[in-house]
């Protein structure tokens, strides 16, 4: 790609880090660099809280029979573990860290369309996050992350205080998709077609719609909730008329697409990834951009193959089986293009690339384990058992957070003009490796062997896998802590300054210094060709 | 259409607001741009109790079509009408802003805020009644109808809470309007909120034959 204008100062030793100091620049800035940081900051803290629910869970499952917690305070745990994971941290995940630092980057703008509106929705997230602390704090939700009526009608427990808190994070997730959408559609520079955009921003375009039409409907839903709680209202007490299957529709309806805001930004992480360290142009631009949008699409029309076994009828049950085989043609499209991207390429294995790979491999996995669980006959044994608990972990950590992981280590040096030390980062990658497929692999045996999810015991037939699981689930966690610690050690510490292009990468983020300055370029660039130009220039049609 | 060129606050004290990162056709169009995505957001939020509705309707009709008979339809006409003006002159708010008018914009705002006061009030008089005759919530008949009353009330109780961010954002732009603010140059508050003020509108034209008609 030729960009045909100058960009950031070179040599220059501001940026946008450094160019005002004091807690109160980095808490009223509206520049997306910066609320991109505040994010990682409190995204980290939850990753480490919903962590240490995990280890509590698995330290419980070690063993047959009841070791540090009742059956009750078990519930408690892994309601925890599911509410902080997802509506603390892989939700907001990777559009709210990497999606707010490169949108503009990657599109020449000098921020978004709403910079302020951009702090609004970090503020939000941080309210939702403070109640969701009061409900753990006052009286920990028992339900599970799913909130079924009617027990979540009738417990005791701070559901108001955890839905409020999901209500009140709901909207921080629509005005950062409604931003971002704005942003892609008014602000790129000149010379920047869609069909040039980078595919991370095709995927942050597709996860946004979702973001702005399915969020609203799990607000809704889970407002009528607390009407229930609150006033008596009935819609989903089935004692005075109401229907909690159709709480389990409303829920839903979100809750699958959700998972499609959690996984199409790391497909777009990963579609940046392996064209750089494969020195090939992606393969099949055009098929991964109408890949993104259906996944998007289809992922509308799958919900209620989480309800097969809920009293659903025959009909409704084959239809969402169907329409759920359908969505994984496009992710394995997607697939496809990433493995016929590296074939032939020049590969350097450095830590990045060992994560997106990695992700192949994962989520490979993951969406085939899908096809088994859309299957209606087969999902009537597997549902509710361990089989469910690894397929979703496969797809949300082997995908989600192995793509929010391998992002931070890609784009570390321009976001923080330093380098990281390579040695550490490949052996923390490695310990994760080992320690997710120890903790999950077995897991998909235990499912098929019967073992039911949410129960704090369990037979003594199931103790062996349980016991590797639970070893798998430290080694895991101490990955990860490495992983981040070394992440965090270099940002605070590292002397290695990182070029502006260490990598050799195209698009435009590597056209700015390392950190970017505050502004991201002192001059709108303007761009001729699309940034996948790697290796051979290839005569091509887009 | 505003067509600023260098305009900045100090400036052109009624031009476009001088944004670092947009040009101000650009911040024009981005704004009504959002606004719309925004009203997309909520079409969904109302379209789950539109769903819950008819699925529980289709569910306990005969309950149903009493309980829609007991609603005051007339009240609720009343206060189409009302609302169905308040939009009108939200409308000529635009207008006028097109042109300048501030004076005009902000006598047309304040009315509009007034239907809205007006809708309030009559909403007020309906609950009062369903009160005293204890189809309130936590009324002892507030289950004759199995899940009309509940939906009723989320219904019309949620719009009202729209009808109140409404006039809040409605009463900003008139506060602007009152500073002289607008021009042919820059209208972009009057237009993004009248499109919010058009849609907590049509909810309830969506809502009114719903509930109190078609029972």
């Amino acid at each position: 790609m030729t960009a045909v204008s100058a960009t950031a100062t070179e040599g220059s030793n501001t940026n946008y880090i450094n160019c005002e100091r004091g807690i109160w620049s980095w808490l009223t800035t509206v520049d997306h660099k910066r609320i991109a940081l505040m994010y990682l900051f409190t995204l980290t803290l939850f990753f480490f809280a919903g962590g240490i629910a995990a280890l509590a869970v698995r330290t419980e499952l070690a063993f047959p029979g009841g070791q540090i917690m009742s059956a009750d305070t078990y519930n408690r745990w892994f309601t925890a573990h599911g509410v902080i994971m997802i509506f603390l941290f892989i939700v907001p995940g990777i559009p709210a860290v990497m999606g707010n630092f490169l949108l503009p980057l990657m599109i020449g703008a000098y921020d978004v369309a709403f910079p302020k509106l951009n702090l609004l929705s970090l503020y939000v997230y941080w309210l939702g996050s403070l109640m969701a602390l009061v409900s753990l704090g006052i009286h920990p939700v028992d339900t599970g992350w799913t909130f079924y009526a009617p027990y979540s009608i009738k417990t005791g427990s701070a559901v108001v205080w955890m839905t409020g808190a999901a209500f009140v994070l709901g909207f921080s997730s629509i005005l950062t998709g409604l931003n971002f959408i704005v942003t892609i559609h008014k602000l790129r520079c000149p010379g920047m077609t869609w069909l040039r955009l980078p595919v991370f921003v095709w995927a942050l375009y597709a996860t946004s719609a979702i973001q702005v039409l399915a969020t609203p409907v799990v607000g809704m839903t889970l407002m009528l909730l607390i009407f229930e709680r609150a006033f008596g209202v009935c819609v989903f007490n089935p004692t005075c008329g109401g229907d909690p299957v159709l709480y389990e529709h409303f829920f839903w309806f979100y809750s699958h697409p959700v998972v499609y805001i959690m996984v199409l930004p790391a497909f777009g992480v990963i579609g940046e990834i392996l064209p750089v360290f494969s020195r090939k142009p992606l393969f099949g631009y055009k098929a991964v951009v109408i890949s993104s949008v259906g996944i998007a699409a289809v992922g509308f029309v799958v919900w209620a193959h989480h309800m097969l076994v809920s009293g659903i009828s025959d009909f409704s049950a084959q239809f969402f089986s169907i329409a759920t085989f359908l969505v994984a043609i496009p992710t394995a499209v997607k697939v496809f293009n990433w493995v016929s991207t590296m074939y032939k390429g020049s590969i350097s294995f450095s830590t990045p690339m060992l994560y997106a790979m990695s992700f192949v491999f994962l989520f490979m996995i993951a969406g085939t384990t899908g096809i088994y669980l859309a299957a209606v006959a087969v999902d009537v044994f597997y549902h509710d058992t361990y089989f469910v608990v690894a397929h979703f972990h496969y797809t949300i950590q082997g995908g989600a957070v192995i793509g929010l992981i391998a992002a931070l280590h890609y784009w570390f040096p321009k976001m923080f003009g330093r380098m990281y030390n390579d040695l550490v980062s490949r052996v923390a990658w490695f310990l994760v490796m080992l320690g997710f497929n120890l903790t999950f692999l077995p897991q998909f045996v235990l499912g098929m062997q019967g073992m039911p999810r949410r129960y704090y015991d369990y037979l003594p037939q199931f103790a062996n896998l349980h016991l590797a699981s639970t070893i798998g689930a430290y080694i895991n966690a101490f990955g990860y802590s490495l992983a981040i610690l070394n992440l965090f050690w270099a940002m605070a510490f590292s002397k290695k300054l990182a070029p502006k292009n260490p990598y050799d990468a195209l698009g435009l983020e590597w056209r700015t210094q390392s950190p970017p300055i505050k502004d991201n370029f002192d001059v709108i660039p303007t761009v001729d060709d699309g940034p996948y130009a790697y290796g051979k220039p290839v005569a091509t049609s887009h | 259409m505003s067509h600023g060129e260098h305009a900045s606050v100090l400036d052109d004290p009624q031009g476009p607001p001088h944004v670092h990162h947009m040009d101000p056709p650009t911040a024009y169009h981005a704004a009504k741009f959002g606004m719309w995505l925004f009203l997309a957001t909520e079409l969904l939020l109302f379209g789950v109790m539109f769903a819950a509705f008819a699925i529980f309707r289709w569910k306990y009709f005969e309950e149903f079509h009493k309980a829609s008979k007991h609603l005051n339809w007339k009240l609720g006409a009343a206060n189409t009408a009302v609302l169905l003006t308040s939009s009108y002159f939200a409308a000529m708010a635009v207008d006028h802003a097109q042109h300048g008018r501030n004076k005009k914009v902000l006598s047309s705002l304040l009315i509009t805020i007034g239907c809205a006061v007006g809708f309030l009030v009559i909403k007020t008089i309906e609950y009062s009644e369903k009160y005293h005759h204890g189809y309130f919530p936590g009324g002892e008949n507030f289950h004759e109808y199995k899940t009309f009353l509940p939906l009723y009330f989320c219904m019309t109780g949620i719009h009202a809470l729209h009808v109140i961010i409404g006039m809040v954002l409605l009463g900003w732009v008139a506060s602007l309007a009152a500073k002289n603010r607008f021009s042919e140059r820059y209208y972009t508050p009057v237009e993004v909120g009248a499109l919010y003020w058009h849609l907590v509108d049509l909810i309830w034209i969506y809502l009114f034959p719903l509930l109190y008609l078609v029972g």
